[in-house]
């Protein structure tokens, strides 16, 4: 194991026009390491999963994936953008599970999880299929091989993305809010999917809003608020000994004391600084 | 609630109902009757039908060959349009400005112009430019064609059809595109698939459930909409029977021949666009 982090992303800058998304992140994720990210919405998790994987763009800083410089090279002195081919190989050499699955509709369960091998890492057909029907085996939907994906449960859906972003051997996984468009009951099936990943020592940042999901499974937790990182410690800091109060206050909605009426939290909440 | 419903005083069954009586639907179904039994009278009691003469001339080589040339129009116009559809509609979703502007320019362009106009134009393309040049813009040609010789009336209605169906095809095209779950492309391109493989493997496919109902559609303007190359000369379906009945007279049953051939190929059509419905249709809700 080097000391180089399989992800670092240095001071990196997002906005969506007028909105700043993303305002200076840093963060080392290093090989093994879980990282689960919480956070209100909004407060740029989603968003700096994404601009990782480089579905959308930064605007500055940089973000190196085994200390490759993503997304740009230098070209005499200068950085510039790489071309599309090369940016793809990138996103090729990470995982992404999104909170809304986006199975590739058209095609069967084991196609989801074969076309990427054979389409951009150039395995053989039949190599592909018996890696994707091990890794189907795996998320313990082998017998759904040849369904479509509508006919599937959000669960079973969420548990086949997993499968088809794992069948190219990522470096790191990122998981944006995987079950947050899923029905209660089907939660813990992904989740366990996930914790097996992470005990099978799996690079992962976890987007969550479970949060004794993101306690469990976490070595490091991160507390994003407004673009910004605000709090990073262990899963222990985190939760028992948050130091800010912005997490405190966080926390505190999170915890189950019986529910408020909503106009008096909405209350409460212009309060906190 | 607390209290349950009272039961009712004998067990009901809806499977025993017997359907309601629709007056309306009875009246409705009278008239159409009085209405297709008159025009089937009037079909067969009309002697200038000349049914005999249109049967005659059904099968005629003449007629035939008009047939095969409307054919090879519409297939050949069919493919040029969609392969340039899908292009031009990729060129009007582009992040490059200049690309998708001038792809909308296009579109407003061709689809304003009257194909007939576009006919005519395109066949007499050789007063405006006597000959077509091949060689560097604004330096030396190396080879040039006399235009005449270049556009026959088949060159003048493949471009003109073509430029015609391309602008159409192409938002047709851009409406399916436009109507692929965003998620999708994300899902893509986070596989590390190209924009090019993410478009062709993903993307496209899955318009194509959209694409197929409204292309069907426009395919089959586009074979009647071949009769108009018949102002140019050229030897379609409606210029053969227009030949023939110039000679006999025979009008009417040899129209009646042409639109007994436009509509065999019109029901082809629809059950191919049905099959290619059903096959895009999979996966879908």
């Amino acid at each position: 194991m080097s000391d180089t982090p399989v992800l670092r992303v240095r001071d990196v800058r997002k906005r969506f026009g007028d909105h700043v998304a993303l305002d200076g992140v840093s963060l080392d994720v290093h090989e093994g390491e879980v990282v689960t990210v919480i956070g209100p919405s909004g407060s740029g998790k989603s968003t700096l999963a994404r601009c990782v994987h480089q579905l959308e763009s930064i605007d500055g800083g940089a973000m190196y994936l085994d200390g490759e410089l993503l997304g740009y090279e230098f070209h005499r002195g200068h950085l510039r953008p790489l071309p599309d081919r090369r940016v793809a190989a990138q996103r090729g050499r990470m995982g992404m599970v999104f909170q809304q699955f986006n199975l590739f509709a058209h095609w069967s369960v084991l196609r989801n999880v074969i076309e990427a091998q054979v389409l951009v890492h150039g395995r053989r057909p039949e190599d592909a299929r018996r890696e994707a029907l091990r890794l189907l085996e795996r998320v313990g939907l082998a017998d759904k091989a040849d369904a479509h994906p509508r006919m599937l449960s959000g669960g079973q859906q969420q548990r086949v993305a997993i499968a088809r972003a794992l069948a190219t051997n990522p470096r790191i996984m990122l998981f944006d809010e995987p079950t947050s468009a899923l029905d209660p009951e089907l939660v813990d099936e992904v989740l366990s999917v996930v914790l097996d990943l992470a005990r099978g020592g799996m690079t992962m940042i976890i987007v969550t809003h479970e949060m004794s999901f993101a306690r469990e499974v976490a070595d490091r937790c991160v507390f994003m608020e407004k673009g910004q990182i605000v709090e990073t410690g262990t899963p222990e800091e985190i939760f028992d000994n948050p130091a800010s109060p912005r997490l405190r206050a966080f926390l505190s909605r999170y915890s189950g004391r019986p529910a408020e009426i909503p106009g008096e939290r909405l209350l409460k909440e212009e309060i906190t600084p | 609630m607390s209290v349950a419903p009272p039961m009712a005083p004998q067990v009901v069954d809806v499977a025993s109902a017997r359907p309601r009586i629709r007056p309306l639907r009875w009246a409705a179904g009278a008239v159409l009757l009085v209405l297709v039994a008159q025009f089937a009278w009037f079909l067969v009691s009309n002697p200038r039908f000349e049914w005999p003469v249109a049967g005659r001339y059904l099968f005629d080589p003449n007629v035939l060959r008009g047939l095969g040339m409307t054919l090879l129009l519409t297939v050949i116009v069919m493919l040029l349009g969609s392969v340039l559809g899908v292009l031009l509609a990729a060129g009007r979703l582009s992040g490059f400005r200049p690309v998708a502007w001038a792809c909308g320019v296009y579109v407003t362009v061709f689809r304003s112009i009257p194909p007939l106009v576009q006919l005519i134009f395109w066949f007499n393309l050789g007063y405006l430019l006597p000959r077509i040049p091949l060689g560097i813009p604004f330096g030396p040609t190396f080879v040039s064609w006399p235009t005449n010789s270049v556009i026959s009336s088949l060159t003048a209605a493949v471009i003109g059809l073509t430029l015609h169906e391309t602008a159409y095809m192409a938002e047709i095209v851009r409406a399916g595109i436009l109507a692929v779950d965003g998620g999708q492309r994300d899902a893509a391109r986070a596989m590390g698939f190209t924009a090019r493989q993410s478009f062709m493997k993903v993307v496209l496919p899955q318009a194509m459930r959209v694409i197929v109902p409204p292309a069907g559609s426009e395919f089959i303007s586009l074979l009647k909409g071949t009769s108009l190359v018949s102002v140019i000369a050229m030897a379609d379906l409606l210029y053969s029977v227009q030949v023939i009945y110039n000679r006999t007279y025979e009008i009417v049953p040899l129209l009646i021949v042409a639109c007994a051939w436009y509509l065999v190929v019109v029901i082809s059509l629809s059950m191919g666009q049905r099959r290619l419905e059903r096959h895009f249709g999979k996966g879908q809700r």
